[in-house]
């Protein structure tokens, strides 16, 4: 089956200037998102995962123009999204939704949910008016409230319930892709599992699309289809979620999955310890930019950036950015 | 157990009382922790473990108050001693480091001036020899040239550097226990790989005991040898730590786990608990799971279990696991097996 | 450290010269010819243009300010049109009586109302704080001529233990600085509390508890160097407010400071003195200001020194 592209992201740049010195110049850029390329298909759910400061949420951020990118272009089902319009792009976010971290913060406290989900419903246009607040109805038993709730303000609800809520508002105007930052982050963990079955519920039988920025690899490797390993405003590694986490190519994404604590004490699993700090994305490290924390990393790495590289052990579709992939597989390279 | 225990907790019950109610938020929590080895207390929010951290230093902010229990540690009770004495221990004999290590250190002091106030109220070193015990200790917790790191704020360093050198404050005087309140939950997992090592090589090194507060299952199998799980205040299970996963008695610990996304297998369906964790001023008053239990009855809903020990030398606070249990005699409460 | 202060010393230019032009625009956007004013009102028109001339009151506009400002710069403002006398030589002593004023009353309102604010945040809704804020609230909204009078009334005129009236002598200057630091006191001792409390409930209080610190020394040492951050912007304000608002308490207990000075001359008319004062106080703000910006630097070490 062919898949359909629904959201292609060519070379994004997002440099936020930094201001200072006398009057204000431009003295430098955080570079926060630097020449990103990747698309998601239709129904599928793509994650993006790093530490902090890789840009992914950036990245989410910058899909919505929240914040309007630097360079590069972004095309969402056929439309250059960077080319509309402010009003035109409003239109289109009916078709883009989010869901943040914190629900609570997204919701206005003075609007019942009802009033909350009809609001989102009004702004875009969707549904006759009269039939509202019954689709609202159906909505918030879609994601598990209970449509009796639809007159109670958003502090009358636990965390996990706000978030179900965040979830209903994204679905009341009938999206396409759903960008979901750090959007179960916040939960307890048997709250979270709630929520991360319901998502891909949802996603069955609506045939959303999932743009998930996360953290926690565990969420990730249950949620995905595609993932892509972020570092420092890099992509380092993408790949179908078997072959990222069967096969992980890139050092930093095997040194990332060794440093997760695994729930089971009889599993003593060997750990790459990584030395040091992320570096600061204002002057990201030349060449690699994870060289100055990578056990593998040679005089090249100090000076050539990388390119994404499928081989041929690697799966259709799983590419990696480092000049030693197949040393290191061959055992050629040891780690210092 | 035959080993020595260094700190043991008895029907610790601390509240905060508010002008017409009070919200026990520890509400007789009972476990003993062997000397060098490290016991993880982990629940989810609310369930009153940060609170029975802080009852043991006896750091609770007003209106929180320690109500009853004991609380033992190397044979005094801290609940009875004088303010005075409690300070001695503080810092000294008994560390604590926190969540968030970018607000835990003073932002107008140095490293440096932070790390020798320890040393000077507890073994009252000067300025000089505070210095060299202090760049000694950072260059023990692994900061990379630490006679120029001392001399730093707190905000030039990283959120990982800082949790160092909280660390470094907490083993400024060798302390007999460490108390790690979600040392790791704000960095990110390599840092918190790091911090993790640093803490289990250093308690090797040290034979210090450590009290491990987290939420994250992960860290609980990596770093501890006992686990109490708490919910509502309470202890609902208490095992070591291999027989917490391979054989977990409590439905709400089976629950937890079952829960976890793994990143090392595939998980087909989470089985997530039902409900939601439930609010510290409307528990429930039979057992405090029960609203949320697959197997609850009305015995559950209606009396609050005790925590016993079982034949294999764990401790549980469930019906299941006494002769009163009244439902389905032939239940099994399995975590789903889930092996690589 | 330098550099920052250098350059907080060139942004003082721009701020400087806006502040002589107000203070120049004082004196010709105000009705009436001042030459007229000096000459008295039956002067022969002759008098009248000599002044004119004197005073170079007919060359463009432009001109007359950079005389004055160049002047300024020299501490030279002209002659008083009232008394003939050089402003200077009748302004600085005034103007000392006025900063000691305001000096002292700083001082006793940084003390009190620290004091103050710390005990109340640190036994937030004791009784102790509910008085202490009381007392604040009292503080703020009364005004302080008013307690300026009852002051006298008390302890001059009842008790007799303090003179009712001048200035110079320890016994003279307590009334005057109660008085005019009153409100400040209060200010700073609310603005403490809130602070206080605020920084008390951060972690890094618990982590300097949780080393086993004394409670005056979390207070004093860890708590009270970062509620002092905002605190001394207020102070800074208060100084400045307190210079210009001495007018009250000088009337009440006659003293012979700038306030006083201002009064009389604006009544008089007689804008060289007037404009002078205004520059002075404006300058003596300025600076004061530029004083807290740099030890807010010495308390806040978050902020880049570049």
């Amino acid at each position: 089956m062919q898949k359909k592209e629904l959201l292609k992201v060519n070379n994004l740049k997002q440099y936020f200037p930094i201001k200072g010195g006398f009057l204000g110049r431009t003295v430098n850029n955080v570079k926060a998102v630097d020449d990103v390329s990747f698309e998601i298909y239709e129904g599928e759910t793509l994650s993006v995962v790093g530490e902090s400061g890789c840009g992914k949420s950036t990245t989410g951020r910058a899909i919505l123009r929240l914040d309007e990118p630097t360079e590069g272009a972004i095309e969402f089902d056929g439309t250059d999204l960077l080319s509309l319009s402010k009003s035109e792009m409003r239109k289109k976010r009916k078709d883009l939704q989010v869901i943040f971290q914190d629900p609570y913060a997204s919701l206005n406290p003075r609007q019942t949910v009802g009033k909350i989900l009809i609001e989102a419903m009004e702004i875009q246009n969707v549904v006759p008016r009269k039939q509202r607040r019954q689709r609202a109805i159906e909505i918030l038993e879609t994601v598990g409230l209970n449509g009796g709730q639809i007159d109670r303000y958003p502090h009358e609800f636990s965390g996990g319930q706000r978030q179900r809520i965040g979830i209903a508002r994204a679905l009341s105007v009938d999206p396409k892709l759903i960008i979901c930052d750090e959007a179960v982050s916040a939960l307890d963990v048997s709250v979270q599992a709630q929520v991360l079955n319901l998502l891909k519920k949802l996603q069955k039988e609506l045939n959303l699309t999932f743009f998930f920025i996360a953290h926690d690899l565990g969420v990730v490797r249950h949620i995905s289809d595609r993932i892509i390993v972020m570092y420092l405003g890099k992509v380092v590694e993408i790949a179908d979620k078997k072959s990222l986490f069967d096969n992980p190519q890139h050092p930093y994404t095997k040194a990332l999955l060794s440093a997760i604590p695994v729930p089971d004490p009889e599993i003593k699993k060997e750990r790459i310890i990584l030395t040091g700090d992320v570096p600061s994305p204002i002057d990201p490290p030349a060449g690699c930019r994870f060289h100055t924390r990578c056990p593998f990393a040679t005089e090249l790495c100090k000076t050539d950036v990388p390119e994404l590289r499928n081989l041929d052990h690697m799966q259709e579709g799983h590419s990696a950015a480092c000049h030693h992939m197949e040393k290191i597989m061959a055992g050629e390279l040891q780690p210092v | 157990m035959s080993e020595e225990i260094i700190l043991d907790i008895k029907d610790l019950k601390t509240s905060f009382e508010l002008d017409d109610f009070e919200v026990k938020a520890v509400d007789g929590v009972s476990f003993k922790l062997p000397k060098g080895k490290t016991i993880g207390i982990v629940g989810e929010s609310g369930s009153g473990k940060s609170i029975t951290a802080l009852s043991i230093l006896r750091l609770l902010e007003k209106p929180g108050r320690i109500k009853g229990g004991e609380i033992n540690f190397k044979g005094e009770d801290l609940t009875k001693m004088s303010d005075k004495r409690i300070r001695d221990i503080r810092g000294n004999e008994i560390s604590m480091i926190f969540q968030e290590p970018m607000t835990s250190l003073n932002p107008v002091y140095t490293v440096g001036q932070q790390i020798r106030e320890t040393l000077k109220v507890h073994q009252g070193l000067g300025k000089e020899s505070g210095t060299k015990k202090g760049v000694e200790l950072l260059k023990l917790v692994g900061i990379p040239s630490p006679e120029q790191r001392i001399n730093q704020y707190p905000h030039e360093l990283s959120g990982g550097m800082r949790q160092r050198v909280m660390i470094a404050m907490a083993l400024a005087c060798n302390p007999d226990l460490l108390i790690a309140d979600e040392p790791t939950t704000a960095l990110d997992v390599t840092i918190q790989a790091q911090i993790l090592e640093l803490i289990n090589d250093l308690q090797k090194d040290l034979g210090m005991s450590v009290l491990m507060i987290t939420h994250d299952m992960g860290v609980v199998a990596e770093t501890c040898d006992y686990v109490a799980v708490m919910y509502g205040g309470k202890v609902v299970e208490y095992q070591d730590v291999k027989s917490l996963f391979k054989n977990p008695k409590h439905p709400y610990t089976v629950g937890l786990l079952n829960s976890i996304p793994r990143h090392d297998i595939d998980v087909e369906e989470l089985e997530p608990i039902k409900g939601n964790v439930p609010n510290a001023s409307e528990m429930p008053k039979g057992c405090r799971f029960a609203p949320r239990c697959p197997f609850a009855t009305d015995l559950c809903v209606e009396e609050l279990p005790t925590l016993d020990e079982q034949s294999d030398g764990g401790e549980v606070r469930c019906w299941i696991y006494t002769d009163r249990w009244n439902g389905d005699p032939e239940v099994k409460v399995n975590a789903k097996e889930r092996t690589t | 450290m330098f550099q920052f202060i250098v350059r907080r010393l060139i942004q003082l230019i721009p701020v400087l010269l806006g502040v002589t032009i107000l203070v120049f625009s004082l004196m010709h956007l105000s009705p009436g010819n001042p030459a007229h004013i000096i000459a008295g009102e039956n002067a022969p028109a002759s008098t009248v243009e000599q002044i004119e001339n004197r005073l170079g009151l007919n060359d463009p506009i432009i001109t007359q300010y950079f005389r004055f400002v160049k002047d300024a710069a020299l501490l030279d403002f002209g002659n008083s049109w009232r008394t003939s006398l050089p402003v200077s030589s009748e302004l600085w002593p005034k103007f000392w009586v006025t900063f000691e004023l305001s000096i002292y009353s700083t001082i006793f309102s940084i003390f009190l109302g620290l004091f103050a604010g710390i005990i109340s945040a640190v036994r937030q809704y004791s009784f102790a704080d509910i008085s202490i804020m009381l007392v604040a609230l009292f503080g703020l909204s009364m005004p302080n001529f008013w307690l300026g009078l009852m002051l006298m009334q008390w302890f001059s005129i009842q008790l007799g233990w303090l003179p009712p009236t001048g200035w110079g002598t320890p016994q003279q200057i307590i009334l005057p600085v109660i008085t005019l630091g009153t409100m400040g006191a209060a200010v700073i001792a609310r603005m403490t509390r809130s602070s206080m409390l605020d920084v008390i409930s951060q972690d890094y209080i618990r982590t300097a508890r949780a080393k086993g610190l004394k409670e005056k020394v979390v207070i004093y040492r860890h708590a009270l160097k970062n509620a002092l951050i905002p605190v001394v912007t207020v102070v800074g304000l208060q100084f400045g407010s307190l210079l210009a608002g001495s007018v009250l308490t000088e009337s009440v207990f006659a003293i012979n400071g700038m306030g006083k000075l201002i009064v009389d001359r604006i009544l008089a008319r007689d804008f060289p003195v007037v404009q002078a004062s205004v520059l002075i106080i404006a300058v003596v703000f300025v600076f004061v200001n530029l004083i807290v910006d740099i030890s807010y630097k010495f308390l806040n070490k978050r902020i880049k020194l570049d």
